[in-house]
């Protein structure tokens, strides 16, 4: 497996930043390296890679990896991460995200980004809490659950962020939690195949913010937690509301071929332009 | 062979809890850094899986294909 003693995925690491400043047990080092798993199975070219994301733990992540990166604004990598993609078709563009990056203050350019079903793979941990600003509830933190913002409990229904996607118009959706690497690689590996726009849901753990608030202090606690409650979609469609209550419902959500955004607007272009033959909006921007 | 990097691991215990043949056990002695970094005292058990090295959010696992002789 390994030849030289070292980890696998070191190759793709800046190692002078490391250990990474998360904290004991965070997901966002797992959910890194079922990304790893998914890329090398998917065959994608690492020099060919672009990462994009916005603020947070979570979005940390591409900071530690040896590839392009784009650490952008709190909410607004799908955002960066379309303009890129548009002026550079070729590039495999891939944004990593969190709950409150994606779906407080970047909610609306997710489902934007879904809608137009443009060719991004969005890796969204989701840890259900704010975690780098210590805390606070999120749009995904179950009611009832407790946070530096919600000393009683949530009161508000949280997102199910795979459901909200697949309406918006994603053409690939997967959910599994970080006590599923395997099946979260299998799922990434398929958004990055996707012509359009995936959305990978990873339920991952905060310890240090949702476990010590809601009596799971460590990463094992937590994980075991979200092993135990995670149930297959397939499953879940023959049990009825009140037994999925607190379930994390697993699987494949979407998974279909649909026009693509980046493809029809570079068509577009071409198809219209009177000076040549222009293949994105950066080549028609530099009119060669 | 299996390697743990001291320098990395955060003895956050995935690896012991998750290992499905229970490989790891926890190390009485800390590190220079106070960590107890787990020993993968039942190497002889492991099947090369993988899932440990998936596991490990900081990337301290190393398992290496060739056994020792
Ligand atoms: C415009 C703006 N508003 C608010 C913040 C403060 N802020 C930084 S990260 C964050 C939330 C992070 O939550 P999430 O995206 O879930 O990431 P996590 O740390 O949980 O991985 C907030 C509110 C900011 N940096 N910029
Ligand atoms: S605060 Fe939470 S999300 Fe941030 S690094 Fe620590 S455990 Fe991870
Ligand atoms: S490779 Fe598998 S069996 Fe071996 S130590 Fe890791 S988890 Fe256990
Ligand atoms: S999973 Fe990694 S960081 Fe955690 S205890 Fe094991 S070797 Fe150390
Ligand atoms: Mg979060």
């Amino acid at each position: 497996m390994d030849k030289t003693n070292q980890n696998r995925f070191m190759k793709y690491l800046r190692t002078d930043r490391l250990p990474n400043i998360f904290c004991p047990g965070c997901g966002n080092g797992i959910v890194m390296n079922s990304f790893f798993n998914g890329m090398e199975r998917a065959e994608i070219d690492f020099d060919n890679l672009a990462l994009v994301s916005g603020i947070g733990c979570s979005s940390r992540v591409p900071g530690y990896i040896k590839c392009d990166s784009l650490h952008t604004t709190h909410g607004r990598p799908i955002a960066f991460a379309t303009g890129l993609k548009l002026a550079n078709p070729e590039l495999d563009v891939v944004v990593f995200t969190g709950d409150g990056d994606a779906a407080a203050i970047g909610g609306n350019h997710l489902i934007h980004g879904a809608r137009r079903n443009i060719n991004l793979t969005v890796i969204c941990i989701n840890n259900s809490i704010y975690g780098m600003t210590g805390g606070q509830i999120s749009p995904t933190s179950p009611t009832g659950s407790y946070g530096s913002t919600a000393p009683f409990g949530a009161v508000e229904k949280p997102f199910d962020l795979s459901e909200l996607t697949k309406a918006a118009g994603a053409s690939y959706v997967s959910r599994w939690t970080t006590a599923h690497p395997v099946q979260l690689a299998n799922a990434i590996k398929a958004g990055l195949q996707n012509k359009g726009f995936s959305f990978i849901e990873a339920v991952s753990q905060c310890p240090t913010y949702f476990g010590r608030k809601n009596k799971m202090k460590t990463a094992v606690t937590m994980m075991q937690w979200m092993k135990a409650e995670s149930i297959t979609k397939r499953r879940a469609e023959k049990m009825d509301a009140t037994d999925l209550e607190g379930k994390i419902i697993v699987g494949e959500f979407q998974n279909k071929k649909e026009a693509e955004f980046t493809e029809q607007i570079c068509k577009l272009i071409g198809d219209k332009c009177t000076t040549g033959k222009p293949s994105s909006i950066k080549s028609a921007f530099q009119e060669d | 062979m299996i390697t743990i990097n001291e320098d990395l691991c955060k003895e956050c215990n995935l690896c012991k809890e998750f290992c499905p043949l229970k490989v790891y056990e926890e190390s009485k002695i800390p590190n220079k850094k106070g960590i107890h970094v787990p020993c993968p005292k039942n190497e002889d058990k492991c099947t090369k899986c993988g899932l440990c090295i998936l596991m490990c959010p900081d990337q301290a696992i190393a398992v290496d294909d060739k056994d020792e002789d």
